[in-house]
């Protein structure tokens, strides 16, 4: 193609369609086990974020404990600790799930503390003037307040959750869309590559939307603004 | 017997002798307030006098360093939940729906949401806010949105509310009208209230009774009957007997 390259390196969006379609199958497969890692590392990371964040808002102590190791969390240079994390943990799901935990957790426990710490103090005084204790605090005022916080991250953490299945599946396993992305790469079959590519953008876009759905369900009350 | 014998009458609210610190500076000294049933009692000084500490501490989100706060002849000094409280701002939760803003107090204490809902909804067209159940807040005028957080204040236990400033965010055309219904309302609902204004025309309007706040530390400067006939109209702002009544508030106010 225009002689600066041979046609197998940057092959044509027809050649990468006829590779889609003939391996859909094939990818439909890895791609179940990527989703599934992504699945449980959103999850355990979402977990750990609400858990981690309700904790730092009750008690100050672990806020300041806390909040440095958080950063820290977003510093780590992902793709140097994976290789680690497969050598401590195998090649079996346990590391994917980890790094996705990892690459996940910090988007979300930072929206939600500025969301909690945005609470009103206003309408904290008047649900403490009608006997509210700590807890019914949390609940029915910091908490759905940091919802909007909690979405915006999640929305992030969708696309990183995929692409770090992807990264950790590089590193080893028997199946996944890194697994298969490695494959193809070292036989060369780089229209089966962007087949991938194409087909974690969708993925990751899908998932996006999918947190934006769920996002204007959990927070009906924006819908509702002036209407 | 014991209500008649003078210093032993049981008020609705009553605070004896409140005094309040905050570090270095003292806010309250002996203030003495009492609300009795019924009663509308209006809350007059100049910003910073120390009327909303005061309302913190009726409110029990504040413990006095001396003095007593009795409701209904029971110490409540530091006890939260058991009188209702308003501010300028109406603070309604915009993630709530209307009928679970104002059933808030109530779900507070205990009770069932569902039942919570069905008291609140009974209350609604009362308040002008029928068809309003499942809105958000934000849908609402300003006006509704007051009348909400009233409804709201009427609900934590019914008998006594601490109004701080509350028709002071409307504007006049809605003030004026809300000040009639305001007292049709409390006396329908027969709740009694304590409310700031710095408004000293609202005040006279609205009141049976008024305190005025003055000086630093603050306490009370003066206390004065409005025994003018209800309703009073638009025209009793201007009678004579409303202008020597605000003279005396004004005097009263530059003491501090």
């Amino acid at each position: 193609m225009l002689g600066l390259m041979p046609a197998y390196m940057l092959p044509s969006p027809l050649k990468v369609l006829r590779a889609f379609g003939a391996n859909f199958f094939v990818l439909l497969d890895h791609a179940r086990v990527s989703l599934l890692e992504s699945f449980l590392g959103l999850g355990i990371g979402i977990g750990l974020a609400l858990l981690l964040t309700a904790l730092m808002d009750r008690f100050g102590v672990i806020y300041k404990m806390a909040y440095p190791l958080l950063v820290i969390t977003q510093a780590v240079p992902v793709v140097a600790v994976a290789p680690l994390l497969v050598l401590w943990l195998g090649y079996g799901m346990a590391p994917k799930v980890v790094l996705i935990v990892i690459v996940c957790f910090f988007p979300i426990a930072v929206g939600m503390l500025d969301g909690l710490k945005a609470a009103d103090p206003d309408q904290m005084n008047l649900l403490r003037a009608m006997g509210a204790n700590r807890g019914q605090i949390f609940r029915h005022l910091k908490f759905p307040g940091a919802l909007p916080g909690f979405f915006s991250g999640l929305k992030v953490s969708v696309s990183f959750s995929i692409i770090g299945a992807v990264v950790a599946e590089w590193l080893g396993g028997d199946k996944g869309l890194g697994v298969y992305m490695t494959r193809v790469r070292k036989s060369y079959a780089y229209d089966k590559m962007f087949a991938v590519i194409f087909l974690v953008i969708a993925i990751s876009l899908l998932l996006m939307r999918l947190a934006g759905f769920m996002e204007k369900r959990a927070m009906p009350w924006k819908r509702a603004k002036g209407r | 017997m014991s209500a008649a014998a003078g210093g032993a009458r049981v008020h609705t609210l009553e605070a004896r002798g409140l005094c309040k610190t905050f570090g270095e500076k003292q806010v309250l000294q002996n203030v003495n307030i009492h609300l009795d049933e019924g009663e509308i009692v209006g809350l007059l000084g100049v910003s910073g006098v120390g009327k909303s500490t005061l309302f913190n501490l009726l409110s029990g989100l504040l413990v006095p360093d001396e003095g007593q706060v009795l409701l209904e002849g029971r110490q409540a000094a530091g006890l939260t939940g058991r009188i209702g409280y308003m501010q300028q701002k109406d603070l309604l939760l915009p993630h709530k729906k209307i009928v679970d803003n104002i059933a808030l107090p109530l779900v507070l204490k205990g009770e069932k949401k569902k039942e919570a809902r069905r008291r609140v909804e009974e209350e609604l067209a009362a308040f002008g806010l029928e068809g309003t159940a499942d809105k958000y807040p934000d849908q609402l005028s300003g006006g509704m949105r007051q009348r909400a957080a009233l409804l709201r204040t009427y609900f934590f236990n019914g008998r006594v509310a601490l109004l701080d400033e509350p028709f002071s965010a409307l504007d006049a055309i809605t003030k004026t009208q809300i000040h009639q219904w305001f007292l049709q309302v409390m006396s329908r609902i027969r709740m009694s209230a304590i409310f700031i204004t710095h408004d000293v025309d609202e005040a006279i309007l609205l009141s049976d009774r008024l305190y005025i706040m003055a000086g630093s530390p603050g306490s009370i400067a003066a206390e004065l009957k409005v025994d003018a006939p209800r309703p009073r109209g638009t025209l009793f702002t201007a009678s004579a007997e409303f202008m020597e009544r605000k003279r005396r508030i004004l005097s009263a106010l530059q003491i501090g």
